[in-house]
C-alpha cells in the first residue's frame, strides 16, 4: 500500500482513569444531576450551554469554537454490557474489543495489520508515551513507541561514530529473525529490527516542522505536538496514540480541583492540535478521537465519584459531522444501572465507524462482531 | 570451584537479589547454595546500611520528603544492601500493593510503607494485609479516609479483594461477588488516618492510622460466606484462610521469582503454567501459617525454581540495578545519583509511581521497541565504561587468561563474568566473527580493554541478555 499525505489519518487521545461525563457534558437543567451530586456538581450559570439540556464543562471554552463550526462530536452512553469498574480490565475492553474473555490483540494493532498488511512502513503506528497500549498492540505487528522524539535512536551510548555504526551493524543482524528460539525471542527480535527503521525515519520529523502554535507543558500535551510533528513530516503514519498518565482521572476525591485542571489541559490541548494542522493545512485527512474507559457513579461520594459506567467519547476533525450521537442515559433512579449511567451505544459501534466509514477497512474482524454504526463522518 | 555451582548461585542471586559480580558469587558458592537460601531468607542478621555519609551529602534524603529522594535512596539501597531479598522482595510487594506518589499525602509516607515491606515482607502473610490496611499512604491512596458509614467508598474494599489477595477468579470461577465487596468495604469504614498536624518550620508529623468507631458500620455484614459484625480485621482474617488467596500470592510469587506467566487479569480462566509448583506452594502456605518465608525457601531450593534460568524477561529495575552492582562504582555520594531512578522509569517502570493501581504489566510487555531502545542505550552505554572498578575487575579476568586470547577465550569469559549467559548458535557466531576480526588477541595491547568493553557492549544488547 502506497501511502500518501490524503489517507486517513487517526489521533487517539485516551484519558486514563475514568473521565466524569456527568460534568464534563452536563445536563444542567435535569434536577436529578442536582439532587445526585450534592458535592461534586458544577453550578448552573458557570455550564457553557450547548442545548436546552447539555452544557459543556466551563473549562472546555477552548472546544466550543470546534463545536459551534461543526467539527466536534459526542458520542453519547457510550459503554458496553455488564460493565466492568476495574480500570485494567475495563481499559483492557476497550482495548480489545473483547467484554468476556481477555484478549492478547488491541483494535488498533489489527487496524495497523489490515492498513498495511506488509509491513510495509514500521511507522504506521506510532505511540507517544512510554509502554505501549494494548489498543496497538499485536504480534507481528510493528508499532513505535516514542518517550522522547527528540532523541530517538539505538546504541546511541556509543559515541565514535564509526564504532557506532559496526555495532548497529550486528546489532541488526542479531536482531534479524531466526526460527525456533520461541514467541518471547521472536517478539524481541521484531521489536529490535522495528526499532532501528523507525529510529532512521523518525529522527527526520522534527526538522521538517515549525508551528506558531505554543501547546502546554504537560507530558501529554507535549506527546500532542509530538503526533502534529510526525504527522505533518509525511511519513505515512496512520494511527497516532498517546495516553493521560497515571489514572488522572480517577478522581475518587477532591474531584472539583483535580478534574478543573484535566479539562482544561486536554481541551487546550486539543485546541492547539487542531489550530497546529490548519497552520499547516494537514487536518483535513485527520480525525481525533478522545475516549474514557468508563464514566463515574452517579451519586458523589461526598468529594469525589466511584468508578461508574457509560461514558462519552468525544471526535474532532474537518469531516466531523458535529453534534450528539447516541442519547445521553437518563439519571432516574429506576433507569441506572447498579447506581450508574446506562450505556445506549455499544463503543465497538463507535470503532466500526472509524474502521469502516474513515478507514474503508472491514470492521468485523477487528471488533469482534456486528455493532450498529454511527453518522459521524462526512462522505 | 565448579563453574556449574557459580552459575547456579547467579541464578539464585539475579531472582533472590539484583545479580552478583562474579567475586561475590564466588564467595557465596563457596559457602554453599542452600545456606546462601537460609541467608538470604533471614536479611535480620546482615548489618543494614548506614546512612550517615549519604545524608551529610544527599540533604534530601534526611526528611525523605520528595518523591526523588526516594527513588533515589531506593536505588542506592537496592545497589549496596547486603540485604539483597529484603530489597527484592520489597520491589516485589510494592508491584502487587501498589501506592502512587502521585496521589500520596507527602512522599515520605511511601517510605513508611516501603520499611513495613521490609519488616514483614518475609513473615505471615495475614499480619503482612493488616498492617497494610492501617497504612495511611494505602488508606489515602484508596480513598478509605472518605469512606464513610452513610456514604461508602468501595475503592480500598475492592482492590482487597481483586489485587491485594484474592483476584477475581481462579480455574474459570469468581472468587468473590459485588456484595463481597460491598460488605468489605463497609467493613473498613471508620477506618481513616488521623490529622498531620504542619509543625513548621520543623516539618511535618507522619500520618498515622486511625479507627473512628463513630463512623464504622455496626451492621451485621455477610462476606465470602460468613456473617457476623465485622470490622476490617475480621476481614483480613477471613481473606487469609481462602484457598484463592493462597493461589494468588504463590501465583505472584512463581511469576515474580521463577518464570513468566500471563497477567493478572488473566488467572480467572488461565490455569498456571506449573500446577504442581503452584499446589506446593499453596500447601507450603496453609502449612506454615501464611508464612512467606517458608513458601519462598520451598521455592529456591525446588527443582523448578533451579531449572527455570533465563525463563523471565528482566524488569527495568533489574536490568539498571544489576549493571550498577556489576560497575560497583554506585557506593557512595555521587552527582547524578538520580539518574538510576529516571533511566528505570524510561524503561517503563517509575518506581514508586505505578501505572494504576494494578501495578506494572511484567514479562514480555515489559519490551516494546521503545523500551527495548532504552535497555540497550542504557546497559551498552554503563557496561563500555572500561573506567569502573566493575568492568576493569572484568578486563583483568579476561587478562588473566594469557598474554594472548582466542576470540572464544574472550568471549566466554565475558559471559560467564555477566553470570552465565548463553548465546543462541547465530548470535555467537556474530560476536565472535566481530571479537575476532583481528585474529586473536593480545591482552598486554592498548586496545584490549577496549576490546572486552565493546564485547560487553554487545553482549548486553543481544536479546539473551534481556533475560534473567
Amino acid at each position: 500500500m502506497t501511502s500518501t499525505n490524503q489517507d486517513p489519518v487517526l489521533v487517539v487521545l485516551q484519558l486514563s482513569g475514568g473521565n466524569d461525563i456527568l460534568n464534563t457534558v452536563i445536563p444542567y437543567n435535569d434536577p436529578l444531576y442536582v439532587d445526585n451530586r450534592p458535592n461534586v456538581r458544577i453550578p448552573t450559570d458557570q455550564v457553557i450551554p450547548i442545548n436546552d439540556n447539555l452544557g459543556f464543562n466551563p473549562n472546555m471554552a477552548p472546544l466550543k469554537p470546534l463545536w459551534d463550526d461543526g467539527h466536534m462530536a459526542i458520542v453519547q452512553g457510550v459503554g458496553y454490557p455488564n460493565p466492568n469498574r476495574s480500570h485494567f480490565r475495563s481499559m483492557d475492553i476497550w482495548h480489545t474489543c473483547e467484554p468476556d474473555k481477555i484478549a492478547e490483540e488491541g483494535w488498533l494493532g489489527r487496524a495497523i495489520r489490515d492498513l498495511d498488511p506488509n509491513k510495509e512502513n514500521v511507522l504506521t503506528g506510532v505511540n507517544f508515551g512510554r509502554g505501549l497500549p494494548r489498543a496497538l498492540a499485536a504480534p507481528g505487528v510493528p508499532v513505535a513507541s516514542v518517550g522522547s522524539l527528540e532523541t530517538y535512536g539505538v546504541l546511541t551510548s556509543i559515541e565514535q561514530e564509526e564504532k557506532r555504526s559496526e555495532a548497529l551493524n550486528i546489532f541488526s543482524r542479531m536482531y534479524s529473525p531466526t526460527m525456533g528460539q520461541g514467541p518471547v525471542f521472536d517478539y524481541l527480535s521484531q521489536n529490535g529490527m522495528d526499532a532501528l527503521t523507525g529510529a532512521d525515519i523518525l529522527a527526520t520529523a522534527p526538522g521538517k516542522y515549525s508551528s506558531s502554535v505554543e501547546y502546554g507543558a504537560s507530558s501529554t500535551s507535549q506527546y500532542m505536538r509530538n503526533i502534529a510533528q510526525v504527522h505533518c513530516a509525511g511519513l505515512g503514519t496512520r494511527i497516532l496514540y498517546t495516553t493521560a498518565p497515571y489514572n488522572s482521572f480517577d478522581t475518587h476525591a477532591t474531584q472539583m480541583t483535580a478534574h478543573a485542571n484535566l479539562i482544561t489541559d486536554v481541551s487546550t490541548m486539543v485546541s492547539d492540535f487542531y489550530a497546529d494542522l490548519k497552520e499547516h493545512n494537514a487536518s483535513e485527512n485527520v480525525l481525533l478521537l478522545v475516549f474514557t474507559e468508563f464514566g463515574r457513579r452517579v451519586h458523589d461520594n461526598g468529594s469525589g465519584t466511584d468508578h461508574g459506567s457509560g461514558g462519552a467519547a468525544f471526535l474532532f476533525g474537518d469531516k466531523v459531522k458535529g453534534g450528539l450521537y447516541g442519547e445521553y442515559p437518563s439519571l432516574e433512579a429506576d433507569k441506572l444501572l447498579d447506581g450508574d449511567l446506562h450505556f445506549n451505544n455499544d463503543f465497538r459501534g463507535l470503532y466500526a465507524t472509524i474502521l469502516e466509514d474513515w478507514f474503508g477497512l472491514d470492521a468485523q474482524p477487528i471488533v469482534n462482531g456486528n455493532f450498529e454504526k454511527m453518522d459521524f463522518i462526512a462522505k | 570451584m565448579a563453574e556449574a555451582d557459580i552459575q547456579l548461585m547467579a541464578h539464585l542471586m539475579r531472582r533472590a537479589g539484583f545479580g552478583a559480580t562474579y567475586e561475590e558469587l564466588e564467595r557465596r558458592a563457596a559457602i554453599g547454595y542452600e545456606e546462601t537460601v537460609e541467608q538470604l531468607l533471614h536479611p535480620e542478621n546482615e548489618q543494614d546500611l548506614t546512612m550517615d555519609v549519604m545524608q551529610r551529602y544527599m540533604h534530601g534524603w534526611r526528611d525523605m520528603n520528595s518523591v526523588m529522594a526516594n527513588q533515589a535512596y531506593w536505588t542506592y539501597r537496592m545497589v549496596n544492601s547486603s540485604r539483597q531479598l529484603e530489597e527484592k522482595l520489597c520491589l516485589f510487594w510494592h508491584g502487587i500493593f501498589c501506592v502512587g506518589d502521585s496521589k500520596c499525602m507527602a512522599a515520605n509516607q511511601i517510605l513508611v510503607q516501603l520499611n513495613n515491606f521490609r519488616k514483614d515482607g518475609l513473615g505471615n502473610f495475614e499480619n503482612l494485609l493488616q498492617g497494610l490496611s492501617k497504612d495511611p499512604a494505602m488508606l489515602y491512596y484508596l480513598d478509605n479516609q472518605l469512606s464513610h458509614k452513610e456514604a461508602v467508598n468501595e475503592n480500598w474494599g475492592r482492590e482487597l479483594l481483586e489485587l491485594f489477595s484474592m483476584g477475581v477468579g481462579m480455574d474459570g470461577q469468581a472468587n468473590y461477588s459485588e456484595d463481597d465487596v460491598k460488605a468489605c468495604a463497609e467493613a473498613f469504614t471508620g477506618w481513616t488516618i488521623g490529622n498531620a498536624i504542619p509543625r513548621y518550620p520543623y516539618g511535618r508529623y507522619d500520618n498515622s492510622f486511625l479507627y473512628n468507631q463513630y463512623d464504622h458500620s455496626e451492621e451485621d455484614k455477610s462476606f465470602l460466606g460468613e456473617s457476623g459484625n465485622f470490622n476490617g480485621d475480621d476481614v483480613v482474617k477471613i481473606i487469609a484462610k481462602q484457598p484463592s488467596t493462597a493461589r494468588f500470592i504463590s501465583r505472584h510469587l512463581y511469576n515474580f521469582f521463577v518464570a513468566d506467566e500471563p497477567q493478572v487479569p488473566a488467572w480467572q480462566t488461565t490455569a498456571p503454567r506449573d500446577l504442581e509448583a503452584i499446589e506446593l506452594l499453596e500447601k507450603t502456605y496453609f502449612e506454615s501459617g501464611y508464612e512467606i518465608r517458608s513458601m519462598l525457601r520451598v521455592l529456591f531450593n525446588s527443582d523448578f525454581f533451579k531449572n527455570a534460568r533465563f525463563a523471565k524477561v528482566k524488569s527495568p529495575t533489574e536490568v539498571v540495578i544489576s549493571t550498577l552492582r556489576l560497575r560497583g562504582d554506585f557506593t557512595g555520594p555521587k552527582p547524578r545519583i538520580y539518574d538510576p531512578a529516571l533511566e528505570i522509569r524510561y524503561m517503563g517502570q517509575d518506581l514508586l509511581n505505578p501505572p494504576t493501581v494494578e501495578g506494572w504489566h511484567t514479562g514480555k510487555e515489559w519490551i516494546d521497541s521503545g523500551t527495548l531502545v532504552e535497555r540497550v542505550n542504557y546497559t551498552s552505554g554503563e557496561m563500555g565504561d572500561i573506567n569502573s572498578p566493575g568492568i576493569r575487575s572484568i578486563i583483568n579476568r579476561v587478562a588473566a587468561q594469557g598474554s594472548s586470547i582466542s576470540p572464544e577465550q574472550l568471549l566466554d569469559v565475558c559471559l560467564e563474568m555477566l553470570g552465565g549467559y548463553s548465546l543462541t548458535d547465530d548470535t555467537r557466531t556474530l560476536l565472535l566473527e566481530n571479537a575476532g576480526k583481528n585474529g586473536d588477541i593480545s591482552t598486554e595491547s592498548d586496545e584490549f580493554a577496549e576490546q572486552v568493553g565493546e564485547t560487553l557492549q554487545l553482549i548486553v544488547s543481544t536479546q539473551e541478555y534481556q533475560f534473567t
